[in-house]
């Protein structure tokens, strides 16, 4: 279909269902502005403004990558409020974007924080539960970043919805990682925590909803 | 690019980064000041613009002090907010004239000290490290007096074996403390010997001018050999008393900060290590040392104590 009659659609089709060019617009888009967080932590560590930068760099990578996992989590609950259905198409960028976020904040970790003493690393994973959960989660999220692409869909069939299913345990490990590294203030985690309850929550009333539904019958 | 490359360059980005926030040169803070006089005079008491004069102290460190910026836009100070920047932002809503400190309990001569009889005692400069307990370092030039100092004055009894600090309560002026993060008013504690120790002063200066309010205005205190929140801010009261007196941070978890709370890089907080910190403005991480490197002096004051349990 040719997008030349970009103008000749009427706005709403446009948004429920864009042509490939503008959806691939729409895509390139999204791409770049996924990108903004890492520009800004970037330019804020070395622009020579903050006083303790590599801290800033190594907690705003985490954060961005708690985010783009409840971001991903978004989509199916957006998709059932009424939100068009390319919506779906753009998950796995969100999801392969939280683990590049993740990568980087772990690299912060492994480089500016402990200088690659692997001995100390890996007292360090066995010895703070909040680093063995955030270990664990990262270590989670790496088959689901393996088997993002088309053909892994393919070749896993049935079995790939079933174990991307661990980004449901991945996000509460990152958020359990976030509340124990917090001096006293947990403010600020247990709105994440908030958000994500709601967010699966809603997974398990959708999914036990039909049978709630047939007893009450 | 090898990591190690991306070391260099890294390192090489934040060394130009402190040479250019260097320490503010004295003409510009003498320059600064007569800016303060010329046009603040009208406005502000004498007492609030005057330069603070300090001798030299042959306890400060040669350690070459963090930037002014560095120290006065990152503090923990939960009562104005517990983002690291809050302190900056609100703390100027605290009032620190009139200020007394009210110094009783077990004591002979008990007293309500104003700010300004403070301010003219024999003042020296206390160049010291500052380690939080968080893993990072500063090292930041007090201006102040040893607590034993203003401890003789009031002459405590023999059953003065504990002092208890307390920081003023103002709901008003600190906007943090309408959340219960910590049970305020802040607390803090010192056995009466390691507050009569030589290294243990009152700050009422920072950098050669009056404390900044995010810094503790108008006086607080500063231990160097422990981790920084023993260092209670704005204080409002001093209480000698002979039981150990309860402190803020262990009230809200005794399992991860002891009444102690000396700098220990062999016993970890529960959550993260203690044995490395980086000091602000260095990209490599530094080794934490005993009693913060204050070890020669204050060791001795734990002979004898099992300092992993009493941590």
């Amino acid at each position: 279909m040719a997008d030349s009659t970009i103008l000749a659609k009427p706005l709403a089709l446009h948004w429920q269902q864009p042509g490939p060019r503008l959806f691939s617009a729409i895509k390139g888009l999204l791409f770049l502005v996924c990108l903004l967080p890492l520009a800004q932590l970037l330019w804020h560590t070395l622009a020579g403004q903050a006083v303790n930068p590599i801290e800033d760099l190594t907690r705003g990578l985490g954060t961005w990558t708690l985010r783009f996992l409840l971001l991903t989590l978004c989509v199916s609950p957006l998709r059932a409020l009424g939100a068009p259905g390319w919506l779906l198409r753009l998950r796995r960028m969100l999801g392969l974007y939280a683990f590049f976020y993740a990568c980087l904040h772990l690299l912060t970790y492994l480089w500016l924080d402990q200088f690659f003493d692997w001995a100390a690393i890996v007292r360090d994973i066995v010895k703070r539960p909040f680093i063995t959960v955030g270990m664990l989660a990262f270590g989670l999220l790496l088959p689901l970043a393996i088997t993002s692409s088309d053909g892994w869909i393919r070749r896993l069939k049935r079995n790939w919805g079933k174990l991307h299913r661990l980004v449901y345990v991945i996000a509460p490990l990152g958020v359990l990682h976030y509340l124990w590294l917090v001096k006293r203030d947990l403010q600020s985690p247990l709105i994440y925590a908030a958000i994500l309850a709601v967010l699966l929550l809603w997974r398990v009333w959708r999914y036990l909803r039909p049978t709630l539904a047939a007893r009450v019958k | 690019m090898f990591p190690h490359e991306i070391t260099t360059m890294l390192i090489k980005t934040l060394t130009d980064r402190l040479s250019s926030t260097d320490i503010t040169p004295q003409e510009v803070y003498l320059n600064r000041r007569q800016f303060m006089a010329g046009s603040a005079g009208l406005l502000l008491p004498v007492s609030a613009i005057a330069a603070l004069p300090a001798t030299k102290s042959p306890l400060s460190t040669s350690e070459k002090p963090n930037s002014r910026d560095d120290i006065t836009s990152y503090n923990n100070y939960y009562e104005f907010g517990t983002g690291k920047d809050e302190p900056a932002l609100y703390a100027r809503r605290l009032k620190t004239r009139p200020w007394t400190v009210t110094v009783d309990g077990e004591v002979t001569k008990p007293r309500t000290f104003d700010i300004d009889s403070l301010l003219k005692m024999k003042l020296q400069e206390r160049i010291y490290r500052l380690r939080c307990v968080e893993g990072w370092s500063m090292v930041i030039p007090w201006i102040g007096f040893p607590l034993a100092d203003l401890l003789k004055q009031v002459q405590p009894t023999s059953r003065a074996k504990y002092v208890a600090f307390e920081t003023a309560l103002r709901p008003g002026e600190m906007p943090g403390v309408a959340r219960r993060v910590l049970d305020w008013p802040y607390r803090e504690g010192l056995r009466i010997d390691e507050a009569m120790h030589p290294l243990t002063i009152l700050a009422v200066g920072l950098y050669g001018e009056l404390l900044p309010n995010q810094n503790g205005a108008p006086v607080r205190l500063v231990v160097p050999w422990k981790y920084g929140f023993k260092s209670i801010k704005s204080i409002s009261r001093i209480h000698l008393l002979e039981k150990q007196p309860p402190t803020s941070w262990n009230m809200a978890a005794p399992n991860e900060y002891g009444f102690y709370s000396n700098v220990n890089p062999a016993v970890d907080h529960p959550r993260w290590s203690q044995a490395t910190e980086r000091r602000i403005g260095e990209f490599f991480k530094r080794k934490t040392l005993p009693f913060n490197g204050y070890g020669e002096q204050v060791a001795g004051l734990y002979r004898g104590m099992d300092l992993r349990r009493n941590f």
